[in-house]
């Protein structure tokens, strides 16, 4: 085989069309990593109203921030072992020395996980709005809050899913870090439910959520790529 | 024309200028603060709505202040070593950390000391003192990762990193705090936020306010100057240095 | 050509080697010795630029790999003792996307699988082929490959007497095409090769 003293240019398209078909692949082979976040969300949501009060009134109240709550737990699940397997078989190094920028390839990792882990619990929540007695007109309010809301919270703990793999016992120091950062998210979202409820205009609340999720979709691949960068020191 | 900082990339000048200015910042830290603290807290009049109880804002003001100064100047630290490499911004981050948790904290508690006889309870989510809480999260994060890993090379970076992120969200977390606070808590003017406040009252504040930034410079500047020491232990500028003081510490002995 | 000017690694405080320098050139293979834990993998990686290193630059073709670093990683190849290989795809997905992310315009997968002896076996995920199976479908991309620099670290780990001659050619055939090889390896290959460079990495503390 000769060698080649001008190297072929690879397309950075499909580069990056088959990391997302590989997370794709990955998922479609092992369904349990992607039930077990549903189950557990669904699980959390039901220990509220048996742990404060199985009351319609006070359901209603407390709903649209439990689900939120639980689906915050549920996102650190999925994000936690994000770049475990990738790292200890040694296939973030493989990346971090292709061709293709480190930023591309992870924003690939990021919209497949999008794609397979919140597309899940979005599946699931009407039933937990039926759970907790949230009203019929609020429900689409509650999912578009989780449909924008939930990738910034996948890209964020990505961020500190990669600055933490290395570690042994990553998973608590991941949530310490993690969780600080999700309360704008947590806020902002809540208020557009409750907009909602009170059948005000949540215009306002959606530009925030929308502006959050465009600059952690432009700057989280940077992070994650600087942070796995270090991690494979 | 930044070449004059190019010396204080390296580990032993940075450590050498860290002592050198560390005197100044502890003298003008001691002075200001002790003149400010007692002339704030006995010689400034009383307010006439809370009484003697606002004269916690002494210390509450500062410390708040400096706590999200101090976050900014760790991630600009953080920042300055990924970008241009330079170890010694990143050992500042884990330098300013717990400098910056501890103002935090501190912030939080007087806070506190104030809200007990203002609103009757030691805490309340507050805007101010609910950002507060979560940038004391932020800190012991920064400090957490720092302490999980073993190389101590990638601990720094790996905190520089998340210093950044984080910086990011302050101001984010502060804003959507403040606007879930007054979605919630009505228009409830806190004493926290002084439109007009009299002379009397303002010269003890600053005096402070500059006091406490010298505490926080002098303390950051020994951490830093520790950081060093302990990342670079091995190194042979450092076992000169360790000789050479042995040898002063010998030689004074003897006389 | 590959040079390393002044390069000098630090791990925790430990001078793993300092000052280190050395020139690669077409049709040579340069073997890295030490003992386990000398930095012998830190070398290879500070040359990757996946570890900074104290002092020192990299240099491939009269361009500093930092700086240049897409120059730099067109022509690399690298296999290190973390190959790669995901265990829940198969052998012919796992090459499929290592092609995607390298440069090369040869994808016979199957010929390469069937150099290493996994013929039949491509389609089988990898969680049920044996460890030395496991490597085996990474040493394929070495026929896959046609970058002019190969960085292995330890290739010859588990692989049998037949396997390590068979590589052995390989590294022949890429050497006398104009490749050039850097690898660590306990084998001694004085034997094989002609133009072998050795550099002996002792267990250096605290000097530099």
């Amino acid at each position: 085989m000769n060698i080649n003293n001008r190297p072929i240019q690879l397309s950075y398209w499909l580069a990056f069309k088959s990391i997302f078909m590989r997370e794709l692949k990955l998922a479609w082979q092992k369904p349990t990593q992607i039930i077990q976040p549903m189950v557990f969300f669904l699980i959390v949501v039901t220990l509220f109203p048996l742990g404060i009060s199985p009351s319609p009134k006070i359901l209603q109240m407390i709903g649209p921030g439990v689900i939120w709550i639980a689906a915050i737990l549920a996102i650190m699940l999925v994000v936690e072992r994000l770049f475990r397997q990738d790292y200890q078989e040694g296939t973030i190094e493989a990346w971090l020395l292709s061709t293709v920028p480190m930023s591309l390839l992870v924003g690939a990792k990021l919209l497949a996980g999008w794609f397979i882990s919140c597309s899940v619990l979005l599946l699931i929540t009407p039933i937990l709005a039926l759970l907790m007695n949230i009203e019929a007109h609020v429900i689409p309010a509650l999912m578009l809050s989780l449909l924008i809301g939930t990738p910034i919270l996948l890209f964020v703990g990505a961020i500190g899913n990669a600055l933490t793999v290395s570690l042994n016992q990553g998973g608590v120091l991941l949530s310490l870090l993690v969780l600080p950062l999700y309360i704008p998210v947590l806020i902002f979202s809540t208020s557009l439910i409750e907009a909602a409820t009170l059948n005000m205009d949540y215009s306002g609340q959606l530009a925030i959520l929308v502006s959050m999720l465009l600059v952690s979709c432009f700057f989280a691949p940077v992070a994650i790529a600087a942070a796995l960068k270090n991690t494979v020191n | 024309m930044w070449k004059w900082l190019h010396p204080y990339a390296k580990a032993e000048t940075a450590y050498n200028l860290c002592y050198r200015l560390l005197p100044y910042f502890s003298w003008l830290a001691l002075i200001t603060l002790v003149t400010g603290s007692i002339w704030g807290l006995l010689y400034a009049p009383s307010d006439y709505q809370q009484g003697d109880s606002f004269r916690i804002i002494y210390f509450h003001v500062p410390t708040a202040i400096w706590s999200m100064g101090a976050y900014t100047s760790m991630a600009i630290c953080g920042l300055i070593g990924m970008v241009w490499q330079i170890r010694n911004a990143e050992l500042a981050v884990y330098a300013i950390a717990p400098v910056g948790a501890a103002f935090t904290f501190l912030a939080l508690i007087t806070g506190a000391i104030w809200g007990k006889p203002m609103w009757g309870a030691w805490w309340v989510w507050d805007a101010r003192l609910t950002s507060e809480l979560i940038l004391l999260f932020l800190y012991l994060g920064v400090i957490a990762l720092y302490n999980s890993f073993e190389d101590k090379r990638t601990a720094a970076r790996a905190s520089s990193i998340l210093a950044i992120v984080g910086v990011v969200n302050v101001p984010i977390i502060h804003y959507s705090v403040e606007w879930w606070n007054t979605l919630h808590q009505g228009a409830s003017i806190t004493k926290f936020d002084k439109p007009s406040i009299s002379p009397d009252m303002l010269w003890p504040l600053l005096l402070n306010i500059a006091g406490f930034l010298f505490i926080f410079a002098a303390l950051v500047c020994l951490r830093l100057a520790n950081q060093i020491l302990i990342n670079d232990a091995r190194r042979p500028w450092v076992k000169a240095f360790v000789a050479r003081r042995i040898d002063k510490s010998n030689s004074t002995t003897k006389e | 050509m590959l040079e390393v000017q002044g390069l000098t690694c630090f791990r925790q405080n430990r001078c793993l080697f300092a000052d280190l320098n050395f020139v690669l050139s077409e049709g040579q293979i340069c073997q890295i010795e030490g003992v386990n834990g000398a930095g012998k993998s830190t070398l290879l990686r500070a040359i990757l630029g996946l570890f900074r290193p104290d002092e020192g630059r990299i240099i491939w073709d009269g361009r500093s790999t930092t700086k240049q670093a897409e120059l730099f990683l067109q022509h690399l190849f690298f296999l290190g003792h973390k190959f790669a290989i995901n265990s829940d795809l198969t052998p012919w997905q796992n090459l499929e996307f290592w092609a995607a992310l390298n440069p090369t315009n040869n994808t016979d997968f199957t010929a390469a699988l069937s150099k290493v002896g996994l013929t039949g076996l491509e389609h089988i995920p990898c969680h049920s082929l044996s460890a030395g199976q496991h490597r085996r479908v990474a040493l394929a991309r070495l026929w896959l490959t046609n970058t002019k620099l190969w960085i292995l670290d330890e290739p010859f780990t588990a692989i049998d007497k037949s396997g390590v001659q068979l590589l052995q050619q390989r590294f022949n055939t890429h050497l006398q095409s104009g490749g050039m090889i850097l690898i660590t390896s306990h084998q001694d290959l004085s034997k094989e090769f002609n133009q072998l460079i050795k550099i002996k990495l002792n267990n250096n503390i605290g000097q530099i």
